[in-house]
C-alpha cells in the first residue's frame, strides 16, 4: 500500500490532485482521445465551442463519440438520447462506489455534487487508487483536482484536434479515436478483480456486437441486463457451492 | 425530429447532457443507503461492466469517423495485441494501450482501405 499522503490545506490537496492528473497515464490517454474527438467534431460539422461545452457537461468519451457521430449523421433525437443514456449506465455504480470514499463526518450533500458530476472512468480509477492513502478531509479537494486536471486536458486537446483535423491524415485520426475503446478495455480489465466483473466484461464484448447485428433495438440495454445477470448468477452459484 | 432541425446546443442538453447525467444523479441519490459489497451493487456493477464492454466492442467493430478507413481485422488484431501486452507486461495500462495503438498504426499503414 502507498504511504499516507498529507496536505497542509484543502488548496494544497486540490493542486496535488491536479498534479497527479497531469502525471497519470490518463493524461496521455485523454490528450489523444480528445484530439481524436476534436477531429471527429470537425468532420461532422460541429463548432469547437460546442465540443468544449459537451466535454464539460457530458464528460464521458463514449457518450460524446456517440453524440457527435449521431448528431452529425442526422439521427433521430430519441435514438441518440437512448444510445447516450445506455452508454452512461456504468456511471451509476461508479458514483455509488466512489462517494463512500469521499464522505467524511462533516461532509454535506452539496460537497458531493461536483465529484458526482466529474465521475468518469479515468477519474474513478485514479480516485479509487489514490484516495485511500489520504485523510478524509482532503479527499474531496484532491478528487476535484484530479477531475479539473483531466477535464482541462480534454477541453484543451478538443480544440487542438478540431483545428488539427483539416491537416490530419485519416490513419492518424483513426489511431487517436482508437484510444477510447483500447484504454477503456484495458482499464476495465484491470479494475475487474472479481470473477463476476470478468465474466460480465467477456459477455459484454460478445453480446454487444451480436445483439447489435440483430438490429433488435436497445441492444446495449439487453447486453447489460443479460450479460450482467448471467455473470451475477454464476457468481451466486459459485458462492453457494463454496 | 432529427438533430439538424434543432439547435446543436439544445440538442447537446436534451440528448447529451441529461440522458448521461441522470445516472450520476441517481448514483448520488442512492449511494446513501448502499454499501459497496451489497448484492444490488455487485449486480449493477456487473450490468454496467457488460454495457461498457458492449460499447467498447461496438466502438472497435462498427466505429464512426476516421476509424472506418482502417480495416476491421486490423482493428481487432490491435485490440487483441494491446490486451495481450497488458496481461504480459505487469498489467500495465500504458503498455497495453501503446502496443494496441502501434499495431493499429502499423496495420493501418499496410492495409489502409
Amino acid at each position: 500500500m502507498a504511504a499516507p499522503v498529507t496536505f497542509p490545506s484543502s488548496g494544497a490537496a486540490f493542486f496535488g490532485g491536479v498534479k497527479s492528473a497531469l502525471t497519470s497515464v490518463f493524461f496521455l490517454v485523454i490528450m489523444g482521445t480528445y484530439t481524436g474527438i476534436g477531429a471527429l467534431a470537425h468532420d461532422f460539422g460541429l463548432s469547437p465551442w460546442w465540443l468544449a461545452l459537451s466535454s464539460i457537461l457530458v464528460w464521458a468519451a463514449p457518450a460524446q463519440v456517440i453524440l457527435i457521430s449521431a448528431l452529425g449523421a442526422g439521427a433521430a433525437l430519441f435514438e441518440v438520447a437512448i444510445a447516450v443514456c445506455l452508454s452512461a449506465i456504468r456511471l451509476f455504480p461508479m458514483v455509488v462506489a466512489l462517494l463512500p470514499l469521499l464522505r467524511g463526518p462533516g461532509t454535506r450533500l452539496s460537497d458531493l455534487v461536483l465529484p458526482t458530476h466529474f465521475t468518469a472512468v479515468s477519474v474513478w480509477v485514479e480516485s479509487l487508487r489514490l484516495l485511500p492513502a489520504m485523510p478524509h478531509e482532503r479527499r474531496i479537494p484532491f478528487c476535484n483536482g484530479i477531475s479539473v486536471g483531466l477535464l482541462g486536458t480534454a477541453v484543451t486537446f478538443g480544440f487542438f484536434g478540431f483545428y488539427l483535423a483539416a491537416g490530419l491524415p485519416p490513419l492518424l485520426a483513426g489511431t487517436l479515436l482508437f484510444l477510447t475503446p483500447m484504454s477503456f478495455l484495458i482499464s476495465t480489465a484491470r479494475n475487474a478483480q472479481m470473477l463476476v466483473d470478468r465474466v460480465a466484461l467477456l459477455l459484454g464484448l460478445i453480446l454487444g456486437p451480436v445483439l447489435a447485428s440483430f438490429d433488435i433495438g436497445l441492444d446495449l440495454m439487453w447486453t447489460g441486463v443479460v450479460g450482467g445477470t448471467v455473470a451475477y448468477a454464476l457468481h451466486r452459484l459459485r458462492e453457494a457451492a463454496a | 425530429m432529427t438533430a439538424t432541425e434543432l439547435s446543436p446546443y439544445l440538442a447537446l442538453i436534451l440528448v447529451g447532457f441529461l440522458p448521461n447525467e441522470i445516472w450520476r444523479a441517481l448514483g448520488l441519490r442512492l449511494a446513501r443507503g448502499l454499501i459497496e459489497d451489497s448484492e444490488i451493487v455487485v449486480w449493477s456493477r456487473a450490468v454496467a461492466t457488460a454495457i461498457l464492454a458492449g460499447v467498447i466492442a461496438k466502438l472497435i467493430l462498427v466505429p464512426g469517423g476516421a476509424l472506418v478507413t482502417i480495416p476491421l481485422f486490423v482493428r481487432v488484431a490491435a485490440a487483441v495485441c494491446g490486451f495481450a501486452a497488458f496481461v504480459c507486461i505487469r498489467r500495465s495500462v500504458f503498455a497495453g494501450v501503446l502496443v494496441g495503438e502501434a499495431v493499429l498504426l502499423f496495420g493501418g499503414f499496410l492495409f489502409a482501405g
